[in-house]
């Protein structure tokens, strides 16, 4: 498919970009949904990158780039289950995103990522399949799910691990505290900062010159400087699984989605 | 050296231009949740704000509990 226009997302080629949209109401929180049409744009990979030689994924909504894993979903639809059929439930759908989640960070042609506001859990993990994230000053970065009784489980510590160092990795995986774009970029996540509202068009700015090189050599160069973790991102999803089935959690998700807090996110 | 009652100037200042509040209507003790009406992607907004103001990072745990531009201010000196 060229183009796609679904309920969470939308792709489209265009002088030799894909351009990947995002946009679910609130904050693009990715659940059954969002994920279904996640693995209809990897499927179709392959032949749009026959025509193009990068990838921007960017938000059409105003809180941010994505705010994680649905949440609410997750709780509701664990509580629709029995106990013993959770850890199988939510397994699959951790295989399911990792597969898409491997196929952007594989992907031959360059990839990035214009994100702005919120770029949490599951959102923050997807902008790190990127080659490069470019950042909007107002773009906040976060791993909240230790809040949650979890760890991030759509691959977010082996490609961080890939990327900074342990103190930062630490630091935002512990304390579960968010960092704006300037320290993401001080620590070696972002690749540039823009004003705010500049991100697509830095991003669009940056695709148009990385079209000037050769196509064979810029997927040769990406290959040898971005390896996939593929080991630590099998242990993720055990361990994630491992952990699901805890009381805490299940309590953990509850007290997120029954929250009427200014600010849910804090424990 | 800054003082706290610049920095809390410093942060009604920037509340009242980027939540469209008049500034004479917003005072150091107030709870700034109720009196600007914003959410937690709003204060989120302003953290950064704040942080880009001051050139300091400020973790969203020590603001666990705070909800007057006072207390914030102090929060902020401990950082300038």
């Amino acid at each position: 498919m060229r183009s796609f226009q679904g309920e969470t997302l939308s792709w489209r080629v265009n002088e030799g970009t894909i351009e990947l949209l995002l946009d679910r109401a609130p904050c693009n929180e990715i659940g059954s949904a969002t994920l279904g049409e996640l693995e209809k744009f990897a499927a179709a990979l392959e032949s749009l990158q026959t025509d193009a030689h990068a990838l921007i994924i960017s938000s059409a909504r105003a809180g941010g780039f994505c705010a994680g894993a649905d949440l609410r979903e997750l709780y509701e639809r664990s509580q629709e289950l029995r106990a013993a059929e959770r850890a199988p439930a939510v397994r699959d759908f951790l295989e399911r995103i990792h597969r898409v989640m491997n196929a952007l960070d594989s992907a031959p042609l360059t990839t990035i990522a214009a994100v702005h506001g919120v770029t949490f859990g599951g959102g923050f993990e997807l902008a790190l399949t990127s080659d490069l994230i470019i950042a909007d000053k107002m773009a906040r970065f976060c791993f909240p799910e230790l809040r949650l009784g979890l760890i991030p489980g759509f691959g977010g510590i082996p490609r961080l691990k890939r990327d900074v160092g342990n103190a930062v990795v630490r630091d935002l995986l512990l304390t579960g505290r968010s960092i704006n774009a300037t320290k993401a970029q001080s620590v070696g996540l972002v690749s540039q900062v823009t004003a705010e509202g500049d991100a697509l068009r830095v991003a669009h700015a940056t695709a148009a010159q990385i079209g000037k090189f050769e196509s064979e050599t810029a997927i040769a160069a990406k290959r040898f400087i971005k390896p996939i973790p593929r080991e630590e991102l099998r242990r993720e999803i055990e361990i994630f699984c491992e952990l699901f089935t805890r009381p805490a959690v299940e309590a953990g998700l509850r007290k997120f989605v029954e929250s009427t807090d200014a600010l849910p996110y804090l424990p | 050296m800054t003082t706290l009652e610049q920095t809390t100037e410093d942060i009604l200042q920037l509340a009242a231009k980027h939540f469209k509040v008049p500034r004479a209507e917003l005072d150091p003790t107030d709870d700034f949740f109720k009196k600007l009406g914003i959410n937690s992607l709003q204060a989120l907004d302003l953290l950064t704000r704040i942080e880009q103001h001051f050139h300091i990072e400020l973790p969203d745990y020590e603001l666990q509990g705070v909800s007057d531009f006072r207390t914030l201010a102090e929060r902020i000196q401990s950082r300038l």
